[in-house]
């Protein structure tokens, strides 16, 4: 006999189903006068610091269908590269930046729009600098449990080649899924949960 | 280690085996809907590690009282009056205080107040049927609310959802995000539930069953559920591998 671990099991993941907007985004959903306003939809206000950028992007189903349901959010550092986390032991974030935001799909596109700042960069556990990038999560009917994946950015080519994650996956041919691609200021980043250009999805 | 530091390791490799896979073809959305290469395995980064902080100032008053949050003139939605609550902890048993809890469910009938809902269950006129509520220090929680009927939905010709309450839950990392649902003891749909069949095990589904609460029930008013949550626990930091200033 031994002790025992004394762990618990963590609650096991169930789809959002169709109707995830009358909980995480009512007012989105046209279901007003109860929650004052859906929580992420600003993620920063005026006096934020960094360059200004818009994320784009649809989430695509394996027939190429765009999924109207899915629930996108993101999570990202500042600027300098911090979070506006109490786990963040590095340094304070700017204050005008949350970090976080949450996108319900367009009903009709299924496009979702995040504006926001472009991160800095964050070191990985090792100390070497990960190449900026913005982590989403991804949820919708039919998906049994939330899907994790990254968004890096095409200009960094050379941040993007040293990028310990990036470099950590086997097929090359698969790393542009995680790359978006620019117009100005506008990024776009589709997501495709099967076929030929299926993102990669990490079990971090 | 002093117990007032806020929690900073990685989280717990999660258990793929105890959660439904991604493809599960009698839930039949999954099926185009599931990645069907390899999951990219990798340890937290602080980017995974860290995640936003929800304040009390960002939730109303009635924000965690379905039965009050949507009343019309002060009337009340029809159904069983029940209070749901329990503790949020991680899976070493610690209390995550803070935590952002999100719910949405149908009303009595079963109907949901969604612009894509279809049955044929009548809308409450005093039923919204979401809420929210924080955490508090000791990772409890608690909602009131009425019990949502089950209703039937399109997968097989004759499937139904037993009562559920749908939960949203963000602990105080990224990588602990997490969505489930919730259901009731003794509901005989459980069992039949396609969705609830994507879980692998029995031990796993008895998980996500509310027992009743005698004692926290309130007398001639409310019966009471108890529905703790598990989030991912973190391993200690004492040996991790930090260098100077990260
Ligand atoms: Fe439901």
């Amino acid at each position: 006999m031994t002790q025992s671990l004394n762990y618990f099991k963590e609650t096991p993941s169930q789809t959002a189903g169709p109707y995830v907007h009358i909980g995480c985004t009512p007012n989105f959903s046209g279901l007003n006068g109860v929650f004052s306003e859906d929580l992420g939809v600003k993620i920063l206000n005026d006096q934020a610091e960094g360059t200004r950028i818009t994320v784009r992007g649809v989430v695509y189903d394996g027939k190429g269908a765009p999924i109207k349901d899915a629930l996108v959010e993101i999570w990202q550092a500042d600027a300098k590269g911090l979070f506006n986390s109490p786990s963040e032991i590095r340094g304070a974030a700017d204050p005008n930046f949350s970090g976080w935001g949450r996108c319900p799909g367009e009903m009709e596109s299924g496009e979702f729009v995040f504006e926001t700042i472009k991160p800095g960069v964050v070191p990985f556990k090792d100390g070497r600098p990960m190449a900026p990038h913005i982590t989403f999560w991804i949820v919708a009917r039919g998906i049994n449990i939330g899907l994790h994946t990254r968004m890096y950015f095409p200009e960094e080519i050379d941040a993007n080649a040293a990028d310990p994650i990036l470099s950590r996956i086997d097929h090359k041919s698969r790393v542009p899924t995680l790359i978006a691609t620019q117009n100005g200021s506008e990024y776009r980043f589709d997501i495709h949960l099967q076929g030929d250009n299926e993102t990669v999805f990490f079990d971090i | 280690m002093s117990n007032e530091k806020r929690a900073q390791g990685a989280f717990f490799q999660r258990d793929r085996n105890w959660h439904a896979p991604a493809y599960t073809p009698t839930y039949k959305t999954s099926v185009l809907r599931s990645p069907q290469k390899a999951l990219l395995s990798l340890d937290n980064s602080i980017s995974e590690m860290t995640g936003p902080v929800f304040g009390h100032n960002q939730i109303g008053e009635l924000d965690n009282d379905l039965i009050l949050n949507f009343s019309q003139n002060g009337e009340l939605p029809v159904g069983e009056r029940i209070i749901v609550h329990g503790r949020v902890m991680d899976e070493r048993g610690l209390p995550v205080k803070g935590a952002l809890l999100e719910l949405w469910q149908a009303n009595a009938g079963g109907r949901y107040r969604h612009k894509k809902e279809t049955y044929l269950a009548p809308l409450d006129p005093n039923f919204g049927g979401c809420g929210r509520t924080i955490t508090d220090d000791n990772g409890d929680y608690h909602f009131r609310t009425i019990k949502p009927g089950p209703y039937p939905w399109p997968n097989g010709v004759n499937d139904w959802r037993p009562a559920h309450i749908h939960f949203s839950v963000f602990g105080d990392g990224f990588a602990q995000r997490l969505i489930t649902q919730m259901y009731f003891e003794g509901d005989p749909l459980i069992w039949k539930c396609p969705i609830v069949q994507t879980i692998p095990s029995e031990e796993a589904v008895r998980q996500l069953i509310a027992p009743l609460d005698m004692g926290n029930t309130i007398p001639m008013d409310s019966l009471a559920y108890k529905f703790d949550i598990v989030l991912r626990g973190r391993r200690s930091t004492m040996f991790d591998n930090r260098r100077e200033g990260n």
